[in-house]
């Protein structure tokens, strides 16, 4: 675990106690709320539907025991004791009062956390790999870069203002847990010829116009990676629309330049900062890693995990889904469902956090991680100790055995909260959880990536989902639209829509279709859903969702579309 | 033609705790749509809508929203609005307990 230097703990305190005066200086009048809202903004600090929301940073998804209970503090003292874990690792709490905002911001410093840069046109809280220094396949722990760029990206006097926000992920790992390639720019961990190094992708994205990411650079040394990323940003910052916000992301700029022009560019902004960086970076990156150094792995046996799963069948059916092979012999990592059937999915409650953090603390060495997938990753537990790790998770309701199953999905906050959304993703998440749970299908179905977004900013990943739902507001109706075929993996794709859109009570009934049809074409049961996809094609899933004579009339339009384009 | 006016309500966020808020008959601020002045005159509404905006100190971003007249008072014509009035719907919580 990183751990504050005594810059970063008087960087945040001061910030807080700056931001605490603006609110001061908010309520009593002297600021208007158009003064106001960007400097709330730069603190995380949201204005939802309903009340005020705060996003909270969790750099590259990795938290220790007192950080989470410290978040349980915060959503029993300050919200409405839950907290909701985002995609992009951050937590949001929905229903904080303006005037106790400085106070949580307080809680959170103590900490050593933060609600910088969650918000606005900067370098958003950096993603990486959920497994993060504890994957069997991992090539490096992609966390000390991410601090680095953390510290770089925080505060960062040229990136302040940019034409949008701007997200960065990073993996360690060929088995891409982070989504690199929808990202604006995406790093990808390689090891060539004994060296590491990075591959850099840029202008992936998802939302209104949703990209894949192109590769940049397909093997920058260690040391040249800030300086690289430093040009990335700096190009994009002047020559990044600012006309028109929804083509104003890197994913644009690169599709308009080309690839080929922004790497000549970067090239040139690159030779003249390098010599900027005078190896500082890399010392710092040094001290960094001693903070991500992997705990004492212990040596025991692990014949307990063998008798409990022999003796336990729904401890059998939790490990067989929920954990991952660890690096380290006789340790798993294990995935804690926030996705209980007809839950809110990343929601968990102040008693549910308390009890991952005592989980982690016990058996656990002290850590957390946060997925993109809005589920909570014990990244260390040794075999031995998986059997009483389940049955306190079942105590409190966090062991549901549904990891990549059909009812672990993501969802946007949706219309229930959000105020961009155009219709609610959340109960759409639900039903489909309580329906594929109560046909029995969910096992059955297999590996199955869900994705849920209420507006086409695409919070919820939905173009990327094995099936992507878009909620939309179609004349004053809540109108999902249904992608499949998507993948957010190593290699990443975007799905393909099926063709018009289900209305809130036809959309799950949609869902089961497609499942049904899946299940009667798989060639066989270890073929996925989307290697049957990809098969089979459209065609068999249009002619179930719409019927015949729609699925020749769509294939007609394609048809005409495709020798037009 | 000029689009014909409907009945609308003046609604906003308050600035100290974020609620939903609708604006009543004597200026004041009700969290209870049912309580909420309802505008059938487009100038009368500009009006009203200008007066909230002024009251910064008390609400944010007040907008004109849409509404049905009924026996029992305003109803929403857009989901959006039905939301706000209620709290989230994927649990009870929010607006619809607190008011409960």
């Amino acid at each position: 675990m990183y751990t504050y230097s005594e810059f970063d703990a008087a960087f945040v305190a001061e910030r807080n106690r700056q931001f605490r005066a603006q609110v001061a200086r908010r309520v009593d009048g002297s600021l208007t709320e158009n003064e106001f809202k960007p400097l709330r903004l730069m603190n995380g600090l949201y204005l939802q539907l309903h009340a005020y929301m705060l996003r909270v940073a969790i750099p590259y998804g990795t938290l220790g025991s007192h950080q989470m209970r410290q978040l349980a503090v915060i959503a029993e003292r300050w919200d409405k004791g839950h907290g909701h874990f985002t995609t992009r690792q951050n937590i949001q709490f929905n229903w904080p009062k303006l005037a106790d905002v400085p106070d949580i911001l307080d809680a959170l410093g103590e900490v050593q956390m933060h609600a910088i840069q969650t918000s606005g046109n900067t370098i958003r809280n950096v993603t990486a790999d959920h497994f993060a220094g504890a994957a069997a396949d991992e090539v490096a722990d992609p966390r000390p870069i991410a601090e680095l760029i953390r510290q770089w990206s925080t505060d960062h006097p040229e990136f302040q203002a940019l034409p949008r926000k701007f997200k960065v992920a990073v993996t360690g790992s060929p088995m891409d847990r982070a989504v690199t390639l929808a990202h604006d720019i995406g790093l990808r961990i390689v090891r060539r010829d004994g060296l590491i190094g990075y591959q850099v992708i840029v202008g992936g994205g998802l939302g209104r116009t949703p990209m894949i990411g192109k590769v940049l650079h397909d093997f920058l040394p260690e040391e040249d990676l800030l300086p690289y990323i430093e040009a990335v940003v700096s190009v994009w910052n002047s020559i990044g629309r600012r006309d028109n916000k929804f083509k104003s992301r890197i994913k644009i700029t690169v599709h308009e330049h080309g690839v080929d022009d922004i790497r000549a560019r970067v090239d040139l902004r690159y030779a003249l900062i390098r010599p900027q960086f005078s190896g500082i970076d890399q010392q710092m990156l040094g001290a960094i890693r001693d903070d991500f150094r992997a705990p004492e792995f212990r040596v025991a046996p692990t014949d307990t995990y063998d008798a409990a799963r022999k003796a336990n069948p729904v401890f059998r059916a939790w490990a067989d889904t929920n954990l991952a092979e660890h690096r380290a012999p006789g340790y798993a990592i294990v995935s804690i469902s926030l996705k209980a059937h007809g839950e809110t999915p990343g929601d968990a409650t102040a008693e549910q956090m308390r009890v991952m953090a005592d989980l982690a603390e016990r058996y656990g060495h002290d850590e957390l991680r946060i997925s993109h997938e809005q589920n909570v990753i014990l990244p260390h537990i040794h075999q031995s100790d998986l059997h009483a790790v389940h049955a306190a998770l079942r105590e409190v309701g966090l062991a549901t055995a549904n990891i990549g199953l059909i009812s672990d999905i993501i969802a946007c906050p949706g219309m229930d909260y959000c105020t961009l959304a155009t219709a609610r993703s959340i109960p759409i998440a639900q039903e489909i959880a309580t329906r594929f749970d109560a046909l029995k299908l969910e096992h059955e179905i297999g590996e199955m990536k869900i994705k849920i977004s209420g507006c086409i900013n695409a919070c919820g990943h939905h173009h990327v989902g094995h099936i992507g739902i878009l909620g939309l507001d179609r004349a004053g109706v809540e109108n999902y639209q249904i992608t499949i075929g998507g993948d957010g993996g190593a290699d990443a794709r975007l799905g393909d829509r099926t063709g018009p859109g289900f209305s809130a009570d036809d959309i799950v009934p949609a869902i089961e279709t497609i499942m049904l049809t899946y299940l009667k074409h798989r060639s066989n049961p270890s073929e996925t859903f989307l290697a049957a996809y990809r098969r089979l094609g459209m065609a068999p899933f249009k002619t179930a969702l719409y019927g015949e004579a729609e699925a020749a009339k769509a294939a007609k339009r394609k048809a005409v579309a495709d020798v037009a384009a | 033609m000029p689009r014909e006016f409907t009945p609308k309500v003046v609604t906003a966020n308050t600035l100290l705790e974020g609620d939903v808020v609708y604006l009543t008959a004597d200026d004041s601020w009700t969290r209870l749509l049912s309580e909420a002045d309802i505008l059938t005159d487009e100038a009368d509404a500009d009006l009203r809508l200008l007066t909230a905006e002024s009251r910064a100190s008390q609400v944010v971003g007040a907008y004109l929203a849409d509404v049905s007249i009924t026996d029992t008072g305003p109803e929403p014509t857009h989901f959006r609005e039905e939301f706000r009035r209620t709290g989230p719907s994927n649990y009870f919580h929010g607006k619809q307990a607190d008011l409960n």
